[in-house]
């Protein structure tokens, strides 16, 4: 039995950037409240699968990239994307076997825990969060979950990425 | 059905040990500038990029405009430059008569000498914290604590300078304090920030002091950070509370903080800490804006 070498290291990189962008990209005021956190759940979707391409180190890693791109405290994303690696790495036997729109809920979960760790830190360093609004981007990368979920998969197929 | 695997945890473990090491070190000392310095200049490109569609809008809506269009904003613009020119005479001749009086009074006075003007790469960082990032860094002469101003009054300041870009903290958030004093009366206190765009906090003013809605607060120099006399805000509120010493004063910031496209950095004589690097664009500093 040999192993097949894997392949699609690029497009898992495209996508991460493109995930990148898009939390960059300048959006009008009230969507932007909503604005998923697309690098998280890119890392999400990989880990889930591809789990063994996507390690707890490399959402930590991808999450310093989020820290600098957003001028946040060096490993405070690092953190929080950490822990999301892992348990996306413990319980993707049973996510993935889900309809996109059941698995929203558990990515909800995820979201939620990712934006408490963060804010816990923030709150921390002095910059506790004024308001409920900060939970407002893990509903949006709730709804947007299904749509990522198709294309990502789309994608990983078309491309063969394993 | 939920196996937990020991090896998994502990590297999560030491990962999480290795952030928490990272952020003590990132927040207190100055060990990892080099590190995000790196990482920022990589980054850098992705900012850009980001911005593309914005910036493609608008010069297809700068280039795809008629000439008719262009002849009336041109034949307005001119008649706006005849308009602030005779202002600016008066200015200079009102500039000069003042460093005379004080020369007479033997005050130093300093007026920045550099105007530099930066465009905002992203504003969209951590939503509560109120921090922008410009497009021009340590390359262009930018150093940490320089004055950040757009054409209505002051922005904030730079907190940090990296090789291209540079971070600014907008006076309304919430760990800023800008020393100001209100134009008409010549109090002393701090503006604080808020956290929200429209509201800056005047605390320490008492009870029994005089102040009105639409006070004009200008910075007072204070702490050398910001040159004297820049407008900032507009008293909004004003409460007095019998029960409290001081009363509870907001102002609204004059600058537009959450449309700015454009700031200016006032290269400070004073406060520069080295004056090697020259600025890019230098022009004198206009007097405080009407």
């Amino acid at each position: 039995m040999n192993v097949p070498r894997p392949t699609g290291g690029g497009i898992m990189a495209l996508s991460f950037l493109l995930a990148f962008l898009l939390s960059a990209i300048p959006l009008p005021g009230w969507l932007d409240r909503f604005r998923p956190d697309w690098v998280t759940m890119v890392l999400i979707y990989w880990g889930m699968a591809l789990p063994h391409r996507i390690g707890i180190g490399m959402g930590w890693l991808v999450g310093l990239l989020l820290d600098v791109a957003r001028g946040a405290l060096l490993g405070q994303h690092a953190l929080a994307l950490a822990v999301v690696a892992y348990l996306t790495l413990q319980t993707y036997r049973r996510i993935r076997a889900a309809p996109p729109w059941q698995q929203a809920f558990s990515i909800l979960i995820f979201l939620l825990i990712e934006q408490l760790l963060v804010f816990w830190i923030s709150g921390v360093i002095g910059y506790p969060p004024r308001d409920w609004w900060y939970l407002a981007p893990a509903l949006g990368g709730m709804a947007m979950w299904p749509l990522l979920f198709v294309i990502l998969r789309d994608v990983r197929r078309y491309f063969q990425v394993t | 059905m939920f196996t937990v695997n020991p090896a998994a945890t502990l590297r999560l473990g030491l990962w999480i040990a290795l952030s928490i090491a990272i952020m003590t070190v990132d927040h207190r000392y100055r060990y990892l500038d080099g590190a995000r310095d790196v990482l920022t200049t990589a980054i850098y490109p992705l900012h850009y990029l980001a911005r593309l569609p914005a910036d493609v809008r608008a010069w297809l809506a700068e280039n795809l405009v008629g000439r008719g269009v262009l002849l009336e904003e041109n034949a307005r613009l001119r008649e706006k430059q005849v308009f602030l020119n005779a202002q600016l005479q008066k200015l200079t001749t009102l500039e000069a008569e003042n460093r005379r009086l004080r020369s007479l009074l033997e005050s130093a006075v300093n007026t920045p000498e550099r105007v530099l003007i930066a465009e905002l790469l992203a504003v969209d960082f951590d939503p509560y914290r109120h921090h922008i990032l410009l497009n021009r860094g340590r390359q262009h002469g930018i150093y940490v604590g320089e004055p950040v101003l757009d054409q209505h009054g002051v922005v904030g300041q730079i907190v940090r300078a990296d090789p291209f870009t540079a971070t600014a903290i907008l006076i309304t958030d919430p760990n800023h304090a800008l020393p100001i004093q209100i134009d008409r009366t010549g109090v002393r206190t701090l503006a604080l920030g808020t956290g929200n765009f429209q509201e800056l906090e005047l605390p320490h003013i008492p009870n029994n002091e005089e102040v009105k809605v639409g006070d004009l607060l200008v910075t007072s120099g204070l702490g050398g950070r910001f040159p004297r006399g820049y407008p900032v805000g507009k008293v909004a509120k004003v409460e007095f509370d019998p029960g409290s010493p001081f009363a509870r004063i907001v102002a609204r910031p004059l600058a537009a903080l959450d449309r700015i496209r454009e700031v200016m950095l006032l290269e400070n004589e004073s406060s520069s800490p080295e004056p090697s690097a020259p600025a890019m664009a230098e022009q004198s500093t206009p007097p405080r804006p009407p």
